[in-house]
């Protein structure tokens, strides 16, 4: 007879990955437990995609200290912003002609991005964090964008003549993690800004960065942009300038 | 540059030159949409395929669709064609080639002999007035056989890729995932990881943790560490046991300056894999990957479809003479394959212009999350691929890659299959299996763990 331990001989992995071993089987196929495992954990990752951000309900709780812009990308609906992606990086024409210039040092977007799941639970609680931080700067008015990927930001924050523009942005979901947010920072932001012109920071929820450090970390790199007059492959994040700034009142 | 008109009914249809043709006969794919290239009518699509299908394979060779001055894929394309082995099907159109590769006298034989008279454009074209059913039983009758330390694409055989990616590249990590696949027989083709960390000293340690496995348990198999082809060379410079080289192309000079990489430090890389000599059965030493719409995510396309660039995307790879070469199909988003139809039908694609043109093509059967797909889908796929007869497919841990957040086969995907379709894995692999207890001798899957098979589920790689 097998002993307790020869049930399940990769137990010794689990405590050091997320990989789906040992998973026993039945016939050639996988036993329904992980099948339905699997299938949960793919709906969610789905329902991130597809799901709607409540930007509404989102204005009215910002606006209640902030002033708040709400605007759409050209891509009318999620299909057209899943396949289209130029769409939604623009802003809608007649929104955006909208915006006042204003002298601002930093813009912050809320973006919907791949998962809504992540704008949700994340996005606010970050920004405050960063608004905290940065009590000093002259900070535009909070832009929420609707159907929107990171570059939307580019022509937003040109729109708002802000010199930094950061846009937080649901990441695309991973079966693991299906709420993961990111922060991409653009100084002088225009349109047809390319990638490597960009700091990026990822995997904020709940087994990744933490609300407050990455507040810590949007924080530190906004000022050194801003000291530094670029974001991208030429600033590099520096731990010890995060820890330093955690530090201070 | 001469422009092509048809008139259907009543409906006038005109396509300025070639590419423009051949990007609106191509099946719907969102990434064509994308670069505006794409039929804008159904009829339009069907149009082009008349058209099409009435063209002589020789204008490929006389009309480069990316010019031979601006592009070094071209210009291998041209130089390297062997109008010989191309003068059975030269009189040919791209219909009567279609016909002809159905035909009865169009034998495994013919088309190894024929593979070297092919361009890329000749099969994307072709494939594109194919229905899925022409690409699986063509594909069925190709053969591609390459070597390492086994041997892969022998008839009747199936062989995988052992995927152990973890997200920080811890080893015990890597070992567990590593460890589950080799009881279910698979890694034949190879166990290829992607690095979390693209830094040489993290790549030659994974390099070491698979060499080490492969010696403690005298297992006939080949290891692979995708990084970059410059960390590679750097790799063996320093000494490391590295196996495989590996690179992911693209079928146009721009989109490969994307990767970082050109023609010249290809052939660099495989000539510092080569200077090795690690292979036993065979010196085939490159691991490539490729996927419909990179070159077009680059900027890169130069009008062309994103199937037809893929497709040029294996002359580079025959060049390289590689021991396998696969397809990532769904894993690029649905901005380039929208949903499960367009990612099946790329890679029945990818899978038969590959195979056409002679190399040892397997596939990532996968998707991403914002894709329209779903594991179903890639049960279809994955049957429609063996029915063809793939040379290997990807499998990773319950079809879950942690670390690259998309889904691919399983582990238990890639055992039933084998079943199924009685084609067992690489026949030195296959050996192994049964010495280590880890098959019985029906080939199935052991019921009980042999005291080896324990042996190994124990092994530790960080002792």
């Amino acid at each position: 007879m097998s002993n307790p331990i020869d049930l399940d001989p990769f137990a010794r992995f689990r405590a050091v990955t997320r990989a789906r071993i040992g998973l026993g089987r039945a016939g050639d196929s996988l036993p329904i437990r992980a099948v339905l495992d699997f299938q949960l954990a793919h709906a969610r990752a789905r329902d991130a995609v597809h799901g709607h951000v409540d930007f509404a309900g989102m204005a009215e709780r910002i606006g209640a200290t902030q002033p708040v812009i709400r605007l759409k990308s050209r891509a009318t609906d999620r299909p057209t912003y899943l396949a289209r992606p130029d769409l939604g990086r623009r802003v809608d024409p007649a929104a955006v002609a909208g915006v006042e210039r204003g002298d601002w040092d930093v813009a912050f977007v809320i973006a919907d991005g791949l998962s809504a799941a992540a704008v949700e639970a994340h996005a606010e609680i970050v920004l405050s964090a960063c608004l905290r931080r940065l009590g000093d700067l002259k900070v535009a008015p909070i832009v929420l964008g609707e159907q929107a990927r990171v570059a939307f930001g580019d022509e937003v924050g040109e729109a708002l003549g802000a010199r930094i523009v950061v846009v937080l942005i649901g990441e695309r979901p991973g079966l693991s993690v299906p709420d993961s947010l990111g922060a991409y920072l653009t100084f002088a932001p225009k349109v047809d800004r390319r990638d490597s012109e960009r700091n990026c920071l990822s995997n904020i929820h709940a087994d990744g960065l933490t609300h407050e450090l990455a507040a810590d970390k949007i924080a530190w790199l906004i000022r050194q942009a801003l000291r530094l007059g670029l974001t991208g492959v030429d600033l590099k994040e520096d731990m010890t300038g995060t820890i330093a700034l955690t530090s201070a009142p | 540059m001469s422009s092509y008109a048809i008139l259907l009914g009543r409906q006038r249809h005109v396509f300025d030159d070639l590419k423009t043709l051949m990007a609106a006969a191509s099946p719907e794919k969102s990434g064509d949409r994308l670069a505006g290239i794409a039929a804008d009518t159904n009829e339009r699509r069907v149009a082009a395929r008349y058209l099409l299908a009435d063209i002589p394979l020789k204008t490929f060779l006389e009309e480069p669709l990316i010019p031979y001055e601006i592009d070094e894929v071209t210009r291998l394309i041209l130089d390297g064609h062997d109008a010989a082995a191309f003068s059975p099907v030269a009189h040919m159109t791209v219909g009567q080639f279609r016909d002809w590769l159905l035909s009865y006298e169009c034998t495994t034989g013919a088309l190894s002999a024929l593979a070297p008279g092919l361009t890329p454009e000749m099969v994307a074209a072709v494939s594109k007035i194919m229905r899925n059913h022409d690409l699986i039983v063509v594909a069925a009758k190709t053969s591609v056989v390459t070597g390492f330390r086994t041997t892969i694409g022998l008839k009747g055989r199936l062989s995988s890729r052992l995927q152990p990616n973890h997200p920080t590249d811890d080893p015990e990590g890597v070992a567990g995932s590593t460890l589950d696949g080799l009881t279910y027989g698979v890694g034949d083709a190879v166990i290829g990881i992607n690095p979390a960390g693209d830094n040489l000293e993290a790549c030659i340690r994974l390099m070491e943790l698979f060499d080490r496995l492969r010696q403690r348990f005298d297992i006939p198999m080949q290891s692979c560490v995708l990084t970059h082809v410059t960390t590679s060379i750097k790799a063996v410079e320093a000494g490391a046991p590295l196996d495989l080289v590996f690179q992911s192309i693209a079928g146009t000079e721009a989109a490969n300056r994307g990767f970082g990489v050109d023609l010249n430090v290809l052939r660099e890389g495989r000539e510092a894999a080569l200077s090795l000599k690690r292979g036993t059965v065979g010196d085939n030493v490159m691991y490539l990957e490729t996927g419909q719409g990179s070159a077009l995510s680059a900027d890169a396309h130069h009008g062309v479809d994103e199937q037809t660039i893929e497709a040029r995307a294996y002359a580079v790879a025959r060049h390289l003479k590689p021991l396998i070469v696969n397809t990532v199909v769904g894993f690029i988003g649905p901005e380039y394959l929208y949903d499960a139809k367009q990612i099946i039908r790329a890679g029945l694609e990818d899978h038969f212009c590959g195979k056409l043109l002679g190399v040892p093509m397997g596939v990532d059967v996968c998707y991403t999350n914002h894709a329209e797909a779903d594991q179903d889908d890639m049960d279809n796929l994955m049957f429609l691929l063996a029915s063809a007869g793939v040379n290997f497919l990807i499998a990773v841990p319950g079809a879950d890659d942690v670390m690259l957040n998309y889904q691919s086969l399983s582990y238990h995907d890639i055992v039933s299959l084998r079943h199924s379709f009685g084609r067992p894995p690489a026949p030195e692999f296959e050996a192994w299996l049964y010495r280590m207890g880890l098959f019985d001798s029906e080939g199935r899957l052991a019921p009980q763990a042999s005291s080896d098979a324990r042996r190994l589920i124990d092994y530790r790689a960080s002792a």
